[in-house]
């Protein structure tokens, strides 16, 4: 049974057709076409798919599309304004915090998480933000290097 | 994976939750950071989740010698709770699951999964708490103790939502403290103790080890854990267990009553 679902994601209203049971993950990538949040685990744990939810980092795999009902989503997509990359996306390219990319956009928003909450955070602090966050290519030292940069630049 | 099929309805207050949870297969969310995961398992499938997490039960507030915690406040309100005392309610908080899961995860659907890993129930248990739970049959309270019948089984009637969570105010000159050892993949406790010293008593409580958290007999840790029923799993063997029992009690009593010294 599907229902009319009424979301503002990246500060648009958009509505799309849900069910009961449909994780925001999926109403943001199949509903939407916002594939930016990625799948990458069954199990809740990868951190992937991670935005923002009136500002705060949520893994999008764990939580029901209705309850992002009249919140503020925000994805991958939505942190460029202008056509200039947000301060992270570009200390990312210029620090490297990437190799494969896919648990970027989730590390990104964790961080924009982080850095809205404290303006100078430790490293030790960095890593342990990024306990929910996943990188198969071992590159968490790229990553640390990237949001340090981020910080020091705001 | 997806979960299973099910169907939606956010309560718009205590009275609108109890109708809605009257149907037998409903089951109440709040930050859904324990339940999602297990619907998408299929492990849960509920047939209606009621959505109680825009209900008023959120923070945190000190009155008459007692601090009530309402059920829905996160794990991240929490971490920042600073007082004499219950250090180890912050001190516990900050440390479960990743950033994610705090901002949404909150303390009350936590303990009502009842998973016997849990942290924050071993915290509540040697602080004394309690809880107050409503249903349409009236309100009760309900010491933590008398909570946690065995894994992820908890003596609330289906109907029953926790109110609120109430913690006596230690006295002045009490300190107290969470440590654990984790599971470093999943997060959760292979072993873990909160402790509570107060001018005329110590107590701590046990999380990881057994069916469910358990405050230990008063006296030397390594007695009363050598006395208590643990056990073992594929991730850590009875007496390797028993062992970190006794690590993270010790660890616990150290802190708290460095707390209280100062």
């Amino acid at each position: 049974m599907s229902e009319t679902l009424s979301l503002v994601v990246n500060g648009e209203q958009r509505s799309l057709d849900v069910e009961g049971r449909t994780l925001l993950v999926h109403a943001l990538r199949d509903g939407l076409g916002l594939t930016g949040a990625h799948i990458g685990c069954d199990t809740s744990q990868c951190g992937a798919c991670t935005v923002l939810l009136d500002g705060r980092a949520v893994k999008s795999c764990s939580v029901l599309a209705h309850q992002a009902e009249g919140r503020d989503v925000t994805t991958i997509e939505g942190l460029a304004s202008d056509g200039e990359l947000h301060l992270l996306q570009r200390a990312f390219v210029e620090h490297h915090g990437l190799q494969c990319g896919f648990c970027t956009p989730g590390v990104i928003l964790t961080a924009a998480d982080l850095l809205s909450r404290d303006g100078s955070p430790s490293d030790g602090d960095i890593r342990r933000a990024l306990r929910g966050n996943l990188c198969r290519c071992t590159g968490y030292q790229g990553i640390v290097e990237s949001i340090r940069a981020a910080k020091d630049a705001s | 994976m997806i979960p299973a099929p099910t169907r939606y309805a956010r309560a718009s207050d205590l009275d609108h939750a109890f109708e809605l949870l009257a149907e037998p297969d409903a089951k109440a969310i709040a930050g859904g950071q324990s339940l999602i995961p297990v619907m998408k398992l299929r492990i849960a499938r509920p047939s209606l989740v009621v959505d109680i997490s825009r209900l008023e039960l959120r923070g945190i507030e000190e009155r008459d010698g007692e601090l009530h915690i309402g059920p829905l406040t996160t794990w991240d309100d929490l971490a920042d709770l600073a007082h004499p005392g219950l250090e180890a309610i912050a001190e516990c908080a900050h440390g479960i699951g990743d950033l994610q899961v705090r901002n949404l995860g909150t303390i009350g659907g936590s303990v009502v999964h009842a998973d016997p890993a849990s942290d924050m129930p071993a915290v509540l248990l040697a602080l004394g708490a309690r809880l107050e739970v409503r249903s349409p049959a009236g309100s009760r309270e309900v010491p933590v103790a008398e909570l946690l019948l065995g894994p992820f089984t908890t003596t609330l009637e289906p109907q029953e939502l926790v109110i609120d969570i109430v913690v006596p105010l230690p006295g002045p000159g009490s300190g107290s403290a969470y440590a654990s050892v984790e599971h470093p993949a999943s997060g959760f406790a292979l072993a873990g103790a909160a402790a509570l010293v107060t001018s005329d008593h110590e107590t701590v409580a046990l999380t990881g080890v057994s069916a469910t958290p358990f405050a230990l007999a008063a006296g030397d840790p390594r007695a009363a854990v050598a006395a208590a029923e643990i056990f073992g799993d594929r991730f850590a063997s009875e007496e390797y267990r028993r062992s970190l029992a006794v690590v993270v009690a010790e660890r616990a009593l150290a802190r708290a009553r460095e707390r209280r010294a100062s």
